[in-house]
């Protein structure tokens, strides 16, 4: 009994800090409808900060007075992010805005790098909090009671300020009608750039605060962001008390699942996760989104068109100078060919339910890397041919992907989005902690080919044939009335209905061809490196493609590819830098605000305006 | 005191107003009438920068209003209610109003949350009500009330008549009436022609996005065929 | 002539709110019968309950003697009802003749299709709908770039290319100029005396409910106040208090 309760008290004292990232992140995109991929980093920044001016400010008063120094700060780093990275993007199309977040994650990585140093911190610990005390005879940490006191003060100053103070009314107020407030007389503008400090220093306290308790390292950021995500969609996207409660939730349980499962720990919240989003779409005390309420924005679309005279030449044009590759080519290069190949496929299959079907899916390396697990554990458990393996990588993700996609076409938008990052953290933690079968983070190795793909010129044709085959296949769909269904769904689904095509049922099996080709990638992935990782599934996995997608340019049909050979070739060149990061997500900002149409979509708009000034001057 | 010259609006592609022109003096009470679709909340919208006039000048008290963002247009001193109300409907009345709130403004009458109460005696009894338990009517008041609070000097009233209760309408009729007494300057857009005869000193008609009569209800029902032609009578 | 379409004590409530009140009307096979009311009558919300957009709370709706209370609207759409929008809702990716070919791959049960490219298939079919609304100059044109009432009118090809029963088409003349409204309801109304479809319409412009409606229904508040010919509409003591104007509502009040 005292052990169970002194269980239950670690696990609050864990909420504490959750809870503050998440209700950062809840605010955040209440207000601002900005799904923030770098509140991890806030809160990363919050604890390196903190160890810093704990170092500087001594005694009690250093301790606390550094803590909420640190919230200052990183509300004010916040801030300077929301007005020069997030303003210039709010216009454009739903969603894009993640990727500038995505570069704001690359950028803080390797600023922390620089200043603190590729060290693990030790947090220091809590002046006259060192010790423990004895509840029923356990001992549980001082500092860990304090925890559990503040969480519930921070959560009532919050409570006051977002229901008692004018500000939280205004921000009540915009989240559910942006426009209007704007109307009433309220600059939206500072508005959303006040949010976002908060938000930020929110995160930025959770870091400091839990610095006695774990310390400062680089890992922090993406070790959160899981867990935050988890959080606030079952609280509720934008509900407070909601966050408040599944941080307890997800903290308490996670004790437990140490003390009592220890391998389920990873898998337990994304299962809690993905129950509760079954159970209620919205979550525990969030709402349902309004159909079109926040609607795309951005220049209307023009039709596809299969490419004409000109460009089917440059394609085959490609084709064939790839095909020749291998007799100029040394084996570095064909290796780096093969690797880009492979995204571009896997970025195709994301392109194909993200253009034409409008599902942003966050968990997409999910079925890349379950086709890689699905052909590497039947080579290493069963001895299975490459070739029958091989062909198990499409099929296996395409089932994963119906699972999923059962669940997850339910939903839309962001919930589709988040319960879809879900399914793909399920499946990771599975590959990470179920060790019997996937070794966990040993990786299965020793996936070789079979012998007459064993060299790299076979297995670049291979990789080639397989590649550029579930390419055009995609591309083919996307041409064929199916495609055209998806996409009339996304254009308007009601019309959509209205005219007998059941826009759900598109959805899911466009969900599972895109599935099983991202599989198809993965499968070719793991024999050419021969082994393969947990990490081919984690959510930097997921970013990764997606910010390709939108790189390269959602609304063209080339996008994903361009994109794909464009982060891969400047990932080649840049990785050899010692801050690349930095470097990759200032460019992956700066495309962002200079290309909102993408790479491939402002090149064409670019040609579309060059012709038309070489007509005028032609007349 | 407003000016609108030669604006044209869009709707995505539909073309909504085409070439509007016409000006309201400082304490008039305007009715802007024309049937469902002929351009009146669209005219609002563009005033407000809401929906942005793609050429044209709208001018306020003599500054230029084309391009400023909506919380400029508010801050300036016009205050807009909407016809589909939009009021915020997790936030009780109390809040509702503070949201509105701005700081007095000369030359434009100044609102206190206890004089609104007094104009609108059903809010003050449903003060801490959320707005989503209130009635159609008892939104609109809400609504109205919330504009005042930034103690505009122009109002912009769009079909305040519009779905709600005839004895309210009745109501409204007598408290825009109390506006225009207190100094207020009033466009309110409407399909009812008795309400907007009541309360109003001038009618302008459009019809298409189009101007199609400008002047008082005496000049208005001197003919008829103009009447028939753009209301929908 | 018999009904196309029945609808029995249809009622509607949001929270207790009652949007729809008892509604019971039909319509006949080759009708052109219009839904009129104020904003706020609860037209919409009728309409929504035809064809499944919405679950009516209680009341039953018919078609052709089936029974089709609360069916998706896919499913509604299969047993030959069309739709036309209030705010038009075509496939802005897609060319005109692409929006029509979409709905003929519907109505020929090709969604699922990969092997074929989707553009030429049914292209003449498609062709000769935008033919019957006057658009094949347009078709090649991207959908995003049509002109308001031109929208109008491809919506009406789209519902068209399922060979409906029964046409419903919700404000089809709002926010277009006053010619381009009697062309379209003209167009409508050939449609119905050409190919034997019955429309059920709302509606706005007086105008265009006179010169086209066999029939007029007045809805009010969710209830139905009055259903017949153009005449007894109009001259309804009712419906001209509430609806057509000549009240004394404000007689009142201009004094006060």
């Amino acid at each position: 009994m005292a052990f169970f309760l002194a269980q239950i008290l670690t696990g609050l004292a864990n909420a504490a800090a959750l809870f503050l990232v998440a209700s950062g992140l809840s605010l955040i995109f209440g207000v601002t409808r900005i799904v923030n991929f770098a509140h991890g980093s806030f809160y990363m920044l919050g604890a390196f900060v903190g160890v810093t001016l704990m170092d500087i400010l001594p005694g009690h008063v250093g301790f606390w007075g550094a803590i909420l120094l640190t919230g200052l700060a990183v509300g004010l780093i916040g801030a300077f992010v929301e007005i020069v990275v997030l303003r210039p993007v709010y216009r454009a199309p739903e969603l894009f805005q993640l990727v500038a977040t995505f570069g704001v994650i690359l950028v803080i990585q390797d600023l922390a790098l620089m200043i603190w140093g590729a060290e693990d911190r030790l947090g220091p610990r809590a002046p006259g909090l060192r010790g423990v005390w004895r509840i029923f005879g356990e001992p549980v940490p001082k500092y860990d009671i304090v925890l559990i006191a503040i969480t519930p003060v921070i959560l009532f100053a919050l409570w006051y300020l977002i229901t008692r103070t004018r500000m939280g009314t205004l921000v009540r107020a915009a989240t559910q009608d942006r426009e209007m407030v704007g109307a009433l007389g309220v600059n939206q503008a500072w508005l959303f750039t006040g949010v976002f400090a908060l938000g930020s220093a929110l995160a930025g306290l959770g870091g400091a605060l839990q610095l006695p308790k774990g310390g400062a390292d680089l890992l922090m950021d993406f070790n959160i962001i899981g867990s935050v995500f988890v959080v606030v969609v079952i609280g509720g996207m934008g509900s407070l008390p909601g966050a408040f409660i599944a941080a307890v939730i997800i903290s308490v349980l996670n004790v437990f699942g140490v003390a009592y499962l220890p391998q389920s720990t990873l898998v337990l919240m994304y299962v809690v996760m993905a129950v509760v989003l079954i159970v209620r779409p919205y979550g525990l005390l969030g709402r349902e989104e309004v159909a079109g309420e926040h609607g795309q924005v951005g220049a209307p679309e023009r039709p596809i068109r299969p490419y004409g005279a000109r460009g089917r030449m440059v394609v085959i044009a490609l084709l064939a100078a790839l095909a020749l590759l291998p007799l100029v080519a040394d084996k570095f290069i064909l290796t780096l060919m093969i690797d880009v190949i492979v995204f571009a496929l896997f970025a195709a299959s994301l392109h194909f339910i993200l253009g034409s079907g409008g599902l942003v899916s966050f968990g997409h390396a999910a079925f890349f890397g379950g086709g890689a697990y699905a052909a590497a554990l039947l080579v290493f458990h069963t001895d299975t041919p490459m070739e029958l393996a091989f062909i198990a990588a499409p099929f296996a993700a395409g089932l994963l992907a119906l699972g999923i996609g059962w669940f997850c076409i339910r939903l839309s938008g962001v919930y589709f989005a988040m319960l879809t990052l879900a399914f793909s953290q399920l499946v990771w933690s599975l590959a990470f902690q179920w060790r019997s079968v996937t070794r966990g983070d040993d990786g299965l190795v020793n996936i070789w080919p079979a012998d007459w793909l064993n060299a790299t010129a076979p297995f670049y044709y291979f990789t080639l044939a397989m590649g550029v085959g579930g390419i055009l296949f995609l591309r083919h769909i996307i041409h064929a009335p199916f495609g055209y269904a998806l996409r009339a769904g996304r254009d308007s689904p009601r019309q959509a209905e209205a005219m007998g095509i059941n826009v759900k049922r598109v959805q899911f099996a466009a969900f599972a061809v895109a599935g099983a080709m991202a599989g198809l990638a993965g499968g070719i992935f793991v024999f050419s490196k021969g082994s393969v990782f947990p990490t081919e599934l984690e959510i930097a996995a997921s970013f990764d493609v997606l910010i390709v997608v939108f790189l390269g340019g959602v609304k063209t049909l080339a996008g994903g590819v361009v994109g794909a050979a464009f982060l891969t070739g400047v990932e080649d060149w840049l990785t050899r830098l010692e801050y690349w990061r930095l470097i990759l997500g200032l460019l992956i900002i700066a495309v962002v605000i200079i290309a909102p149409e993408g790479i491939v979509g402002s090149l064409r708009t670019l040609w579309v305006r060059i012709r038309h000034i070489e007509e005028e001057e032609a007349k | 005191m407003l000016e609108l010259q030669n604006i044209h609006s869009y709707y995505g592609k539909a073309h909504i107003l085409d070439d509007l022109s016409f000006n309201i003096a400082k304490g008039e009470v305007v009715a802007l009438l024309g049937r469902n679709g002929a351009g009146k909340s669209t005219t609002m919208k563009s005033v407000m920068q809401l929906v942005p006039p793609r050429s044209g000048k709208v001018q306020f008290m003599g500054r230029e209003l084309t391009g400023l963002p909506a919380f400029r247009v508010a801050k300036m001193g016009i205050g807009y209610v909407p016809e589909d109300r939009r009021i915020f409907t997790d936030l009780t009345v109390l809040e509702n109003l503070e949201v509105g709130r701005q700081p007095a403004r000369d030359g434009a009458p100044t609102w206190t949350v206890e004089q609104l109460f007094g104009i609108f005696p059903n809010l003050a009894e449903r003060r801490m009500n959320r707005g989503k338990q209130m009635s159609g009517g008892e939104q609109q008041m809400l609504t109205i009330a919330r504009t005042l609070m930034g103690n505009p000097a122009l109002l912009l009233l769009d079909e305040p008549s519009e779905g709600i209760a005839p004895v309210i309408v009745e109501q409204m009729a007598h408290t825009i009436m109390r506006l225009k007494a207190e100094g207020l300057t009033v466009m309110i857009s409407e399909q009812n022609l008795h309400f907007a005869r009541a309360v109003t000193d001038r009618a302008i008609i459009i019809e298409s996005g189009q101007k199609k009569f400008d002047g008082t209800f005496q000049q208005l029902e001197a003919h008829p065929e103009i009447r028939d032609a753009y209301l929908a009578v | 002539m018999t009904e196309i379409l029945r609808v029995e004590n249809l009622k509607k409530s949001y929270n207790g709110f009652l949007a729809v009140n008892g509604v019971s009307f039909s319509v006949q096979k080759g009708e052109l019968k219009a839904l009129i009311g104020p904003n706020g009558a609860g037209k919409s919300t009728c309409f929504n309950m035809l064809m499944g957009q919405l679950k009516p709370t209680a009341g039953e709706v018919f078609l052709d003697g089936e029974r089709i209370t609360g069916m998706a609207p896919r499913k509604v759409w299969r047993r030959g009802v069309g739709r036309t929008f209030q705010i038009t809702g075509t496939y802005q990716s897609m060319s005109v003749v692409e929006n029509v070919q979409m709905a003929l791959i519907s109505h020929h049960h090709r969604t699922f299709a990969i092997l074929p490219r989707a553009w030429r298939l049914y292209r003449d079919e498609a062709m000769g709908f935008l033919d019957t609304v006057g658009m094949t100059d347009q078709a090649d044109r991207p959908c995003s770039v049509l002109a308001y009432g031109d929208l109008k009118k491809l919506e009406l090809a789209i519902a068209l290319a399922h060979r409906p029963r029964l046409l419903l088409m919700d404000e089809p003349t709002a926010g277009m100029a006053p010619s381009a409204r009697i062309d379209l309801m003209q167009l409508t109304a050939d449609i119905v005396r050409d190919q034997g479809v019955s429309v059920l319409f709302t509606e706005h412009d007086m105008d265009v409910v006179f010169a086209h409606a066999h029939h007029i229904m007045v809805l009010n508040r969710g209830e139905l106040i009055a259903d017949g010919n153009a005449e007894q509409v109009r001259n309804n003591p009712h419906v001209q208090e509430v609806y057509l104007g000549g009240g004394t509502l404000f007689k009142e009040a201009s004094h006060a």
